[in-house]
């Protein structure tokens, strides 16, 4: 049994149909897991299901054996679970070292320590430790998120879209990050847009098509699978 | 000695008044750029809110004065202070409590909250009036001038007389002494500093484990201290008449729109910009002109640029300027 995952998993906004039905994700920590599909497919809906922004018709989500589908998102959160959202990630009025200390709120006790940690993974923080965050570029931005979403100490890492509105060459630096975080046994699960780039950082993915789960397996099995090949990487 | 005699003009009739009001002005402002950033609406109560405070101020003055308490040459208001913050608090968390949570719980827009502010402030008039009435009263008591005029022109020959009143004073100095506490607490604190981050983004907030309720509760405790604290010293420095206090909410959201509304340290200028303008464009000039030019050239007219029943047109239409032009406010706050 994986250490975080969720089960059957079917949801809907409201009263509206439903977005993803009995679908089926999980991630061990130290991997990286991406979660692809075309538009609509109910990507993002997973990640909220999973973090508790949108609750369950039906299906549990679990961390480390333990049933989470009923706590709250904030409750989640207490458990160790991450969430790097694709816009309005980052406290832009706070300073980037401010964003940090936030970061840490849920964590008691001294936060220097990881502050350091986290400049050494993200060097170029350090030198704009005290520069508002609104000032500075897309990428060091998301690092700012990833830096932030890191402070608690989490166990699960979600990404949705980390790489949306970068330019390529940043693009391979956030992967390059990502890896690295991925060392400090942390389960990510990503959502992206980049197909192929995330699928090469990935120990596994899923390809979500109208909710269900259409494809899955290692990074490499998914890359050099030909009809995913043809329907969602455009190769 | 003409040049000296007019700028003491100037400093006594423009700059330190214009001080003073706009001290008072920034706390007001500051209360209603907090209530904006954090809670996400337009506070219309702002006005009767200080002058509820300052109503708790001069009942337990006139009260600790039949007790025979006094602060010496100090006035007696300042050591109600304590006990008119505590009400002012427990009667904003119950207005919160009964009334604003629901709509925030709701998700309502923010137009809808300041409408609903709008309902607080009539109930909160009603409230003055049953309990104080709406007559003016004084209730400054010790020491009245720190400098008088006739000592002054004593001390330096001058023409031109200076009087610092000791509410001047006094309001400079508590504003400063409130306004850097203020700005160490969000800056430094870990509160301080998860109001901001809730005020910036509050979803983000609420990711990182920030819990709303406790900064709606502190955002309110604030916004206590900073209306009772500005109504008390504007209450010192002219009187308290409860229904003033609704009139100056004009210079007081001015003060805020003006330094960018979200941003604490640019109410707190915008406070001081309102009232430069406000009483350098009001002020008659006659006299200073008389101490620099020759007189040959003495000016006929009063050389006043509007009359000062025009105060709040200008407040107005600072107002309109800095919406026209520069929406977001010296500090880059949010767009209206």
């Amino acid at each position: 049994m994986a250490f975080f995952e969720g089960k059957n998993m079917t949801a809907g906004y409201d009263n509206g149909p439903d977005i993803i039905t009995s679908c089926n994700l999980n991630a061990d920590r130290g991997e990286i897991v991406a979660i692809l599909g075309p538009n609509g497919a109910g990507k993002s809906t997973a990640m909220k299901v999973l973090l508790g922004l949108l609750s369950l018709k039906s299906g549990n989500v679990i961390i480390g054996g333990e049933d989470i589908s009923k706590l709250t998102t904030q409750d989640r959160v207490k458990k160790g679970i991450s969430f790097v959202p694709q816009t309005k990630n980052v406290f832009s009025d706070l300073t980037v070292r401010e964003n940090l200390e936030v970061g840490a709120f849920l964590r008691m006790g001294n936060i220097e320590n990881v502050i350091e940690d986290i400049f050494d993974l993200f060097p170029i923080l350090y030198e704009k430790k005290s520069q508002i965050v609104g000032e500075l570029s897309g990428g060091q931005r998301q690092q700012v998120a990833l830096g932030r979403a890191l402070m608690m100490k989490p166990s699960v890492l979600m990404l949705d879209e980390p790489t949306a509105g970068v330019s390529p060459i940043v693009m391979d630096e956030l992967f390059d990050h990502i890896i690295k975080i991925k060392k400090n046994n942390v389960a990510i699960i990503m959502v992206e847009q980049n197909a192929k780039q995330a699928l090469s950082i990935s120990d596994r993915g899923y390809v979500l098509v109208t909710g269900k789960n259409k494809f899955d397996g290692s990074g490499k099995d998914l890359l050099n699978d030909p009809e995913v090949r043809r329907s969602f990487l455009g190769v | 000695m003409d040049f000296i005699n007019a700028i003491i003009l100037l400093l006594n009739f423009t700059v330190l008044p214009a001080l003073t009001y706009g001290s008072q002005l920034a706390l007001g402002a500051i209360f209603v750029t907090l209530i904006y950033g954090v809670l996400r609406f337009a506070n219309f109560a702002t006005g009767d809110m200080m002058s509820f405070g300052t109503m708790f101020a001069v009942l337990l003055t006139y009260y600790f004065q039949s007790l025979g308490i006094n602060f010496g040459i100090l006035p007696t208001a300042l050591l109600t202070i304590p006990f008119a913050v505590f009400f002012m608090i427990f009667y904003m968390l119950t207005m919160d409590k009964f009334v604003f949570s629901y709509y925030r719980i709701k998700k309502s827009p923010p137009v809808q909250l300041a409408m609903v502010s709008v309902g607080v402030m009539f109930i909160t008039q009603a409230i003055i009036r049953i309990v104080i009435g709406p007559s003016d009263r004084r209730f400054l008591d010790g020491e009245k001038f720190i400098l008088k005029a006739k000592e002054f022109k004593e001390i330096t020959g001058l023409n031109e007389g200076l009087t610092i009143k000791s509410t001047q004073i006094l309001t400079i100095f508590i504003t400063i002494i409130v306004v850097s506490i203020m700005f160490w607490f969000l800056n430094k604190t870990k509160t301080g500093k998860s109001m901001r981050a809730y005020s910036d983004n509050e979803d983000l907030a609420l990711l990182s484990g920030i819990d709303p309720k406790k900064i709606v509760l502190i955002t309110w405790t604030i916004a206590g201290i900073l209306a009772t604290i500005g109504g008390i010293l504007y209450g010192l420095d002219k009187s308290y008449r409860p229904f003033v206090y609704f009139n100056n909410m004009l210079p007081i959201f001015a003060a805020a729109i003006v330094g960018g509304i979200g941003k604490p340290y640019g109410a707190f200028l915008g406070g001081y910009v309102i009232a430069f303008a406000e009483i350098f464009l009001t002020y008659a000039y006659k006299k200073f002109f008389i101490y620099i030019l020759p007189d040959s050239l003495e000016p006929s007219s009063l050389v006043q640029l509007l009359s000062t029943d025009y105060k709040f047109a200008i407040s107005f239409s600072i107002l309109v300027i800095v919406l026209l032009f520069r929406p977001s406010g010296i500090f880059e706050g949010k767009k209206i």
